[in-house]
C-alpha cells in the first residue's frame, strides 16, 4: 500500500477541511480545530490502510475535533455571538451568514448538512464520515434543512 | 470566509515530519532538497514538469509518507549551497542520510566520491578502486548515476580517464557548469554544447 506524500493531502484538501470546520464550529474556533485536525492526521497517516478516500478520512478527523469543541463548550447553539444584529432573516443575503445559520443547528444535523452541501458529499460519504447509517445521514440532512427553512427561510432541497 | 491558516510552523514544531523538503532555485536549475532527522537525504534536479511530484512520491514510498514542505528544516543545506555557488564555500559540512543508497559497493563508491576535494577529479576506474574493486568501473558509473545527493556528494568530479566528461544525472550541461565553478574547466567552455 503506497500512500501519497502528506503534502499533497494538504495541498488538495486544506480548503475543504477549513470550510467544513468554519461551518461546524464557527470562524473563531475553526483555526485551532483546523490545526488539531491536521496534526492528528499527520500523526496517524503512516498507519492508514487505504488511500482510496483520503478526503473522507480527513473530514472524519475534522468531525471528531468539531465534536470535541462542542463538548468543551457544553450544549447549546454555536456562533450565536457572531450573528449580525439585524438577525438571521437578513442572513440569507450572504453565503457566509448562511453558514452561520448552519452552525447553529444541532451537532449531527450541522455535520450532515455541511458535508452534503458545503463539500458536495454523496450520502454514503456523509454516512461514512459521520460513522452513522446512510438512512440516518439522510434523516439528519432532512431535519437540518427543515429547521433552516422554518427558522431562517433558507430554501434548500436534499 | 477567510482561507485556511498556514500550518508550516505547527508541523515543524510537532516533531511528526519524517521527511522535510524545500524547492530552491539555483544556478544549475530548480533543486528539491529533502532531509530526515539523520540529515540531508536527497537533492534532486526538478526542472521538468512532473519531476517534483515523482521525487516526492518516491520519498513517500521509500522513506515515509509523512513528507511535508518545511523550509526551515533545510536552512543549513540551503545556506551551504548558496555559499558554494557564491564562491565562498568549497566543502560541505552537512550530516548526510544514505538511506536512499543501495548498501555495499554503491554506497562505498558514493562515500569515496564524497571525499574528492573541490577542484580535483578522479576517473571512473579510480573511484572503483577506492571503493575496493578497480575493475568495476562500469558498476561505479551506475552507482554514481544513482547518486541521490549530487553536488554535495560530488559525482561531477568523476570523469573518463581520457578526459571525457562521462555522464551526469542532471545532464552534462550541469556537470560542465559545476566543473567550471571549481576551475576544472576553463570559463569559456562553460556555455558550449
Amino acid at each position: 500500500m503506497v500512500l501519497p506524500p502528506f503534502q499533497t493531502l494538504l495541498d488538495s484538501y486544506s480548503h475543504d477541511v477549513h470550510r467544513f470546520l468554519v461551518a461546524n464550529v464557527g470562524a473563531t474556533d475553526a483555526d485551532d480545530c483546523y490545526q488539531e485536525t491536521w496534526i492528528a492526521a499527520l500523526r496517524g497517516y503512516p498507519k492508514l490502510q487505504h488511500a482510496t478516500n483520503l478526503r473522507g478520512w480527513l473530514l472524519t478527523i475534522a468531525s471528531r475535533k468539531a465534536i470535541d469543541v462542542h463538548r468543551a463548550r457544553g450544549r447549546g447553539p454555536v456562533a450565536v455571538a457572531e450573528l449580525p444584529e439585524e438577525g438571521v432573516v437578513v442572513a440569507r443575503e450572504n453565503a457566509d451568514d448562511l453558514w452561520t445559520a448552519v452552525a447553529a443547528l444541532p451537532t449531527k444535523q450541522r455535520a450532515a448538512v455541511a458535508l452534503r452541501f458545503l463539500l458536495d458529499a454523496e450520502y454514503p460519504t456523509v454516512a461514512a464520515t459521520m460513522g452513522i447509517s446512510e438512512a440516518a445521514a439522510r434523516r439528519n440532512v432532512h431535519e437540518g434543512l427543515k429547521r433552516l427553512r422554518e427558522e431562517h427561510g433558507h430554501e434548500w432541497t436534499a | 470566509m477567510s482561507g485556511p491558516p498556514d500550518l508550516t510552523e505547527a508541523f515543524e514544531r510537532s516533531g511528526l515530519i519524517d521527511v522535510s523538503y524545500v524547492v530552491e532555485d539555483s544556478p544549475v536549475g530548480r533543486l528539491l532538497l529533502a532531509a530526515t532527522g539523520d540529515g540531508l537525504v536527497c537533492l534532486h534536479y526538478v526542472d521538468q514538469d512532473g519531476d517534483l511530484e515523482l521525487s516526492l512520491e518516491q520519498l513517500a514510498a521509500r522513506l515515509s509518507p509523512r513528507v511535508l514542505l518545511a523550509p526551515r528544516r533545510l536552512d543549513a543545506p540551503r545556506r551551504e549551497l548558496d555559499e558554494f555557488f557564491g564562491g565562498s564555500r568549497r566543502d560541505f559540512d552537512l550530516p548526510l542520510d544514505y538511506s536512499l543508497v543501495k548498501p555495499g559497493f554503491t554506497r562505498r563508491v558514493l562515500e569515496q566520491t564524497a571525499r574528492i576535494p573541490f577542484g580535483e577529479t578522479v576517473s571512473y576506474k579510480g573511484i572503483a578502486g577506492r571503493a575496493g574493486n578497480d575493475r568495476a568501473f562500469r558498476a561505479a558509473g551506475t552507482a554514481l548515476g544513482s547518486n541521490p545527493l549530487p553536488i554535495v556528494v560530488p559525482c561531477h568530479r568523476v570523469l573518463h580517464a581520457g578526459g571525457g566528461l562521462g555522464g551526469y544525472t542532471g545532464g552534462l550541461d550541469i556537470k560542465r557548469k559545476l566543473l567550471t565553478i571549481e576551475g576544472v574547466l576553463p570559463e569559456q567552455l562553460a556555455g558550449r554544447g
